[in-house]
């Protein structure tokens, strides 16, 4: 970027707002996927949505890469630099705007930290259902970006469910506004959707409004362990097919639950091979009811033990105990390469198994937690980058994982995102006839290729590999 | 001539390991429990995994080091709330030392940095009797109204303004006077490590520690040849300096027979409870010897507890509440060591006053040893939220463990003109009051 731009950018936010240095553009060259990285040129804090429009503007003007970041949490590489040029920070848009009790929906802007969110509606007997693992540090506008799912996706949904309307500074600086706080609305293209998962690709993101629920009236929470992987996924298909849908019914195997322990010392069994995480919330009687009879499932599935959170306190230790389970997985190896292949929840029982023998096929070690009841598995490859001849294996075992989730119905990720580190594989899932209409889309409203470039879609697609059945 | 350039990456590759700075995977959950990263408006630059980012960088010639990186390390407070906050285990508390031992070892320290360190290191915190005689000086400043001329004379100079607050915060000297016998018969046998602020500014605190302890039936000894625990050099990257007081201290108490090693400096307990990591590399003999040393290691808080300090508090009369009390966590105390719920037991036990959790207790108060002098304005701004919460609870006491956090709350309560209000103190002389006063 050349010395006269960068001027006339710092000029917008005013230089107190500006980083330049060394140590400020390395600290914002990557986020928290591994082995991406990539200096920005300048990394802007705007206070306002007409700072932000001057922004793109200039930024269009002169050909500059924009990369909008929340709290750089995201799993494919989808807020690193790239391209160079623009990181937008948030930190100073990080308001909450409005709760508005008689519709349901509460406006925000995008710097606001999910968690918050959560907090001042729950105090108002209200709930904002998504809640994915890193809600302390991730901001809305992250997550709308990224459509984040969380542990509450098979009974509420995801982002998406819950963006009514958005405010969005397009690649020309204009701004757009869709939605609202309406119900029904069918005026044209549902361009709200379209922006919620865009990754930053299709303009930014500057005010959110979402919608609410109720605050259920109880939870319960339950802990159940078993000697096998395969029993743990027959419970999963089983509660589903009895008709019940927990809020919340996670997964982890036996060396997730190791590290998990390792941190938190809450007392976990480490001597079983799997262990569900189930909650269930609602009216008293219906969750009572639905609790007895998952405790039945479970008991018929081979459980080996149960355990019922007696407090608040301990079922939020809990849910916490599965939140960190990716990062306590890197206590294991120096490298932890995630990922959220996602199939069908009726294909659990074999995308574990197919898991494991990839694993004991390319000598690798993967542990995998993940979002059992909405079939969002996170098998995490545990390895570490200094080994070329250990990180070629873990890339085929990565195509092999993609191949083995497309073929079961699923897809190559469910709630991370495409980012860069997927996108040669997104071809793999949506075919030429996808990637030509995405790409259209793009084109369309970003012709200068300055929002988030080198994201989602890749320069050359990878060969697929043939994976045999059986 | 070899570059700093040069000089410097090959110091990160020697003295900065790499294995530790791959434990981190930077999911970021250390962010929300770092306060230089809440109070610089949420700059990765100034948080644990962009400290970490940076480090890797720096030894990996990612980057060229420059101003901007060192600052970056200057401006942790070496609080390790990062620590207990991550899931991945990683050791910030070593990187970060390693980082610094790293960048005195490459470099030449600008004078002014160097006039402090030669000052506070060599001289104070290694010898006790020039401790003393410090405090002596201090003392001095203060019955003499000495300090306006030594202001001019400009030796105050060297030291940011807050050096000012902080001496206006200093406690009054104590005066000697003997120890109170026996209450009981002995049932544990004690060796107290001073500490060498605490030996001196905080001379009736350690006072008050041993009568304490002899109230609950320990024989306290105080074993010759003690000095300043090295936390301070360690913490600075003068790592040598930090290893020569720690072996002078593994010996010191290593001849005498008890069954723990008590402190009442939250810092201090810190750095005592690992030296065995000082010496890792070195003779199993010797490492063995700082394992002795650390698996003593208890802080008074804990000792307290163990001793049956809350029954005690419980036999007093009952009487009415008078005052709000509160706790500010000694970061050292609550993340090297774990300890949280002791003070805050000892506290809740106490009949005359009522305790208020204070919310943002367990982030750093911005005293972290001499960051305070080294970084006031960073300081500052951290000690105004925390006066701000003081004041929402209306606290009129503040309890602190720690000499560094205690001065820093004298400050904070100076600054804020709230002298005639509230007051900051240690726990032991808190609960010395309610007991044997």
């Amino acid at each position: 970027m050349n010395e006269r731009v960068m001027e006339q950018l710092i000029a917008i936010t005013g230089s107190s707002h500006a980083k330049t240095t060394t140590a400020q553009k390395l600290a914002y060259s990557y986020d928290a996927t591994a082995n991406f990285q990539a200096l920005p040129d300048l990394v802007l804090s705007p206070s306002s949505i007409e700072e932000i429009q001057e922004i793109v503007k200039v930024c269009a003007a002169h050909r500059v890469p924009l990369v909008s970041r929340g709290s750089g949490t995201n799993l494919a590489a989808g807020t690193a630099p790239t391209s160079g040029g623009v990181v937008l920070l948030f930190n100073r848009m990080n308001h909450i705007l409005e709760l508005d009790e008689e519709n349901l929906t509460i406006t925000v802007q995008p710097g606001v930290i999910t968690r918050e969110i959560n907090e001042v509606v729950e105090s108002k007997g209200f709930l904002y259902p998504p809640d994915p693992s890193s809600m302390k540090i991730s901001t809305i506008g992250g997550n709308v970006a990224e459509n984040s799912g969380g542990l509450r996706g098979l009974k509420y949904g995801v982002t998406r469910d819950y963006v009514k309307g958005l405010k969005v500074v397009l690649p020309s600086g204009e701004l757009l506004t869709t939605g609202g706080k309406l119900t029904k609305d069918v005026a044209g293209y549902d361009l709200t959707s379209l922006y919620v998962g865009s990754e930053g690709t299709l303009g930014v993101i500057v005010e959110i409004m979402l919608g609410l629920i109720p605050a259920p009236k109880t939870k319960q929470t339950l802990l159940v362990f078993y000697d096998t992987l395969e029993q743990a996924a027959e419970t999963v298909s089983t509660i589903i097919a009895a008709k019940i849908v927990p809020a919340t019914l996670e997964f982890m195997d036996k060396g997730t639950i190791e590290t998990v322990e390792d941190y938190m010392k809450i007392g976990l069994p480490t001597d079983c091979e799997a262990m569900l995480l189930i909650e269930q919330d609602g009216e008293p009687a219906v969750v009572n009811e639905d609790m007895k009879r998952i405790h039945e499932i479970c008991q018929e599935k081979g459980a080996t033990s149960t355990q019922m959170a007696q407090s608040a306190e301990e079922a939020e230790q809990l849910s916490t105990a599965r939140r960190i389970a990716l990062s306590a997985l890197a206590r294991k190896r120096p490298t932890t390469i995630l990922e959220d292949a996602t199939v069908p929840r009726s294909e659990i029982a074999n995308m574990v198994r197919a898991i494991q023998e990839i694993a004991k096929k390319y000598e690798l070690l993967i542990c995998t937690f993940g979002h059992a009841g909405d079939g969002n598995l996170h098998p995490t490859i545990l390895t570490d980058v200094r080994d070329g001849d250990e990180m070629a294996r873990v890339e085929m075992a990565l195509a092999e994982i993609f191949t083995q989730a497309i073929q079961l119905g699923g897809t190559i990720t469910g709630e991370h995102g495409v980012g860069e580190m997927k996108s040669p594989y997104l071809e793999w899932k949506i075919g030429t006839a996808g990637i030509q209409t995405m790409k259209a889309l793009k084109l369309a409203i970003d012709p200068l290729n300055i929002m988030n470039p080198g994201k989602i879609f890749a320069k050359d697609s990878k060969k697929r590999v043939v994976v045999q059945n059986g | 001539m070899v570059s700093l350039q040069a000089k410097i990456r090959q110091s990160f590759v020697t003295h900065v390991n790499d294995d530790r700075l791959m434990d981190c995977m930077r999911c970021g959950f250390c962010l929300p429990a770092c306060p230089t990263y809440i109070h610089s408006g949420y700059d990765e630059t100034q948080s644990p995994r962009g400290r970490i980012a940076l480090m890797k960088a720096v030894r990996d010639g990612v980057v060229e080091w420059d101003g901007s990186i060192e600052e970056a390390f200057d401006l942790c407070l070496g609080c390790r709330a990062c620590e207990p906050a991550c899931p991945a285990g990683v050791q910030y508390g070593t990187l970060i030392e390693e980082t610094r031992d790293a960048i005195v070892s490459a470099k030449d320290q600008s004078l002014k940095e160097k006039v402090m360190r030669k000052g506070a290191f060599d001289h104070l915190f290694a010898d006790q009797r020039k401790m003393q005689a410090a405090v002596k000086l201090v003392t001095f400043y203060q019955k003499t109204g000495l300090q306006k001329a030594v202001r001019k004379i400009g030796f105050l100079e060297l030291f940011p303004s807050f050096m000012k607050d902080m001496e206006r915060a200093l406690p009054e000297p104590p005066k000697r006077k003997r120890q109170s016998g026996l209450q009981r018969p002995v049932k544990t046998k004690v060796a107290f490590f001073t500490g060498c602020l605490m030996d001196t500014m905080f001379k009736e605190t350690n006072r008050n520690t041993m009568e304490l302890l002899e109230r609950l039936g320990c024989e306290v000894i105080l074993p010759k040849g003690q000095q300043c625990c090295g936390a301070l050099q360690g913490h600075s990257g003068e790592m040598e300096r930090a290893k020569r007081n720690a072996l002078v201290n593994i010996e010191a108490f290593d001849d005498v027979e008890f069954d723990f090693i008590v402190n009442n400096a939250g810092g201090c307990g810190a750095f005592l409870s690992e030296y065995d990591r000082l010496f890792e590399k070195e003779s199993p003999e010797l490492y063995a010897k700082a394992k002795r040393f650390v698996d003593k290691q208890i802080d008074i808080s804990s000792l307290l507890v163990k001793l049956g300090i809350v029954a005690e508090l419980e036999k007093l009369p009952s009487t009415e509440a008078v005052e709000i009390v509160t706790y500010q966590d000694s970061c050292h105390l609550r993340n090297v060591n774990g300890v949280i719920n002791e003070p805050r037991t000892i506290l809740k036990a106490v009949k005359s006053s009522v305790f208020t959790e204070m919310p943002g207790a367990n982030l750093c108060c911005g005293s972290a040893g001499i960051y305070n002098l080294l970084q006031p304005e960073m300081a500052s701004r951290i000690l105004e939220s925390k006066m701000e919460e003081v004041k929402n609870i209306q606290a009129s006491t503040i309890i602190t463990t720690n000499p560094g956090c205690l001065l820093q709350m004298k400050v904070g309560v100076e600054r804020e003109g709230l002298s005639s209000t509230a007051r900051a103190m240690h726990l032991v002389d808190f609960i010395h009051e309610k007991i044997i006063q």
